[in-house]
């Protein structure tokens, strides 16, 4: 070893490390890459003997009924549409003008606090809306609004029929509480993204604050606010505790909002460790992986929307 | 035409009915849209008020102290929930931070081209998966074939959760530091390795911490996974290998039961669950706020 120089010894050493270094880097990359590959095979192949047993029929046919080992999702599949649907339309509302007001119209002093307010709202744990849904809002939906929009849109089948507490109804509402910071705070990027000089050009022209905002501001953001709700809308699809806890968990599909339903996610949470047969857990598995691969297109969905609008504004 | 002194937008002057309306609906758009915003934050003071309420009430010091006992025993509490917490998450931080800070290393200085941006995207695709299905593959992982439900299984679902928001915040943090010093340390003949964990990310250090906080706020309220991984316990048990009690599952099972004794106690373990997260969130907010000052 005494014919090495120092140096020598020095820079062997450094290159061995960083051999090992990069080693480390490439080896998390790829066990991370492993890791979402490995999660499809996973719940491919868990799912497997379902797939066999049913094919196609487990997304068509509305039989859940494990004591005949008979598998169909479709009413889950209904309630989970339905309810992340209603969720949407109410968080995407409110979600969409709280963040114009929060980037436009607010001054400083009142935008920082609520905008700080509704990002706390997103770190609630999902049980705690569960548990506020289920023994505060519930009682109250059923007391006092669904009787008042059955006496006011009776006439609807969506508002027919005898009100439960836990519901579809209900569920749509928590998971829009729910998702109403995931709306507001890409929504807040997007909106703040549209270039200072339309707004500019459109008061030069004499237009008002709200005009600005209705006619160029958020037609310029359609794109961002579109992929901000279908971000918010594969949150909701995934939800599962908070939907199992106010939903009523009932394999049935019913026009009315206000009958209980169930999810693809809170069938899973419910009956999973109950599951019985090989067939049974095998084809909530199945319910899994249908959840996988819808959120996975979702959430690929809500990411090109998004980019197109928000990776510009990270590059400066 | 000329143009006299009135008919210029400035000064006082009556509007007209037309200008009159615009501005109108301008005041119903900005008011309408403020109290949008102001109903969404409003919903966070109106849950965090009835966890609050219902749950001191419901608080004494054997709820911390001691586990669960049967429906109507007083002296009941959540002890063994607690540690569970302590132990399922901190063995989950362990699994992914070494990964997620590595991969976020790799993102932010050595990749390019496609095969970077499939790992980015496959950091934010993960991000919304629902952590249910993520339970379940660490169950057909870790459960299944050991024929039992582990809190480590439970880790394992709680580190995949944790690994898009440590990787893609160690990205951006690492990207951030100065490419001048990144040189610098090149130009010192420093190796690749010593630059990068000796320099690069100790600079990062505050966004990586960041990341690693809101990260452990996400998983500590996380219920869904933990049904079948680590599904629960009555008892003390500090055997990762074993069921253990984990103190979001036990709000959920003592939720929907049908006893109001577990009722209160389920108010008074959201309380400490909204608690953990609101302070681990605030301190996530405060690591990166010195930063800046510094």
């Amino acid at each position: 070893m005494q014919s090495e120089s120092h140096e020598q010894l020095h820079l062997r050493r450094s290159r061995i490390s960083d051999r090992w270094f990069m080693a480390g880097v490439y080896g998390a990359t790829g066990l991370f890459v492993a890791i979402v590959a490995g999660l499809f095979v996973e719940l491919y192949a868990g799912s497997s003997s379902s797939i066999h047993a049913f094919g196609f029929k487990f997304l068509t046919s509305s039989h859940w009924n494990p004591v005949t080992n008979q598998f169909g999702a479709l009413p889950m599949i209904y309630g989970t549409v339905v309810s992340s649907l209603i969720a949407i339309v109410l968080a995407g509302f409110v979600g969409v003008f709280g963040a114009a007001y929060l980037v436009e119209f607010a001054p400083r002093a009142v935008a920082r606090p609520l905008a700080f307010l509704i990002e706390l709202l997103a770190a609630v744990p999902s049980v705690i809306f569960g548990l506020w849904g289920l023994f505060i809002l519930a009682p109250v939906l059923r007391a006092y609004v669904e009787p008042f929009l059955q006496a006011k849109f009776g006439f609807l089948p969506i508002f027919q029929g005898f009100i439960f507490g836990s519901s579809l109804f209900t569920a749509g509402i928590v998971l829009a509480i729910m998702i109403v910071p995931t709306v507001s705070a890409i929504t807040r990027d997007v909106i703040a993204a549209v270039a200072r000089e339309h707004r500019e050009a459109s008061m030069a022209l004499g237009a008002t604050r709200w005009e600005t905002m209705a006619r160029v501001i958020l037609p310029g953001a359609t794109t961002g606010i579109f992929g901000a709700c279908v971000l918010a809308l594969g949150r909701a699809l995934g939800e599962t505790i908070a939907t199992t806890m106010v939903i009523g968990n009932k394999p049935a599909i019913a026009a009315s909002l206000f009958q209980p339903a169930y999810t693809l996610a809170s069938v899973i949470a419910n009956e999973f460790t109950e599951a019985t047969s090989d067939l049974y857990v095998s084809a909530l598995i199945e319910l899994g992986l249908l959840l996988f691969v819808v959120s996975l297109a979702v959430n690929g969905i809500a990411r090109v929307l998004t980019w197109t609008v928000l990776r510009p504004a990270k590059a400066r | 035409m000329t143009t006299t002194r009135s008919q210029l937008p400035f000064g006082r002057r009556p509007l007209t009915a037309h200008m009159r309306w615009r501005y109108g609906w301008s005041a119903v758009g900005v008011i309408g849209s403020g109290f949008c915003a102001g109903l969404a934050a409003s919903l966070l003071l109106l849950i965090l008020g009835y966890v609050a309420i219902q749950g001191v009430a419901a608080l004494n010091p054997a709820f911390l102290t001691h586990v669960p006992r049967p429906v109507g025993v007083p002296g009941a509490g959540v002890a063994n929930g607690i540690v569970g917490t302590f132990i399922v998450v901190g063995i989950a931080v362990a699994l992914a931070t070494p990964v997620g800070v590595f991969t976020g290393i790799y993102l932010a200085l050595f990749g390019r081209g496609r095969f970077a941006e499939t790992v980015r995207f496959l950091a934010d695709v993960l991000s919304g998966i629902p952590s249910i299905a993520i339970g379940l593959f660490a169950y057909t992982l870790f459960v299944q074939p050991f024929r039992h439900f582990s809190a480590l299984s439970a880790s394992l679902a709680f580190a995949i959760l944790m690994l898009p928001l440590i990787i893609r915040t160690a990205e951006e943090s690492i990207a951030r530091v100065p490419t001048r010093v990144r040189e610098g340390a090149l130009a010192l003949g420093i190796s690749t390795y010593s630059s990068t964990i000796h320099i690069i990310v100790p600079a990062a250090r505050a966004g990586i911490i960041t990341g690693l906080l809101l990260a452990i706020a996400r998983v500590t309220g996380e219920t869904a996974p933990l049904l079948f991984t680590a599904f629960g316990s009555q008892f003390w048990e500090l055997n990762p290998t074993n069921p253990m009690a984990v103190l979001a599952l036990q709000v959920f099972t003592y939720a929907i039961s049908p006893y109001e004794d577990w009722h209160r106690q389920a108010w008074a373990g959201a309380f400490l669950l909204i608690v953990a997260v609101l302070i681990l969130n605030v301190s996530a907010r405060l690591v990166l706020r010195n930063r800046f000052e510094a």
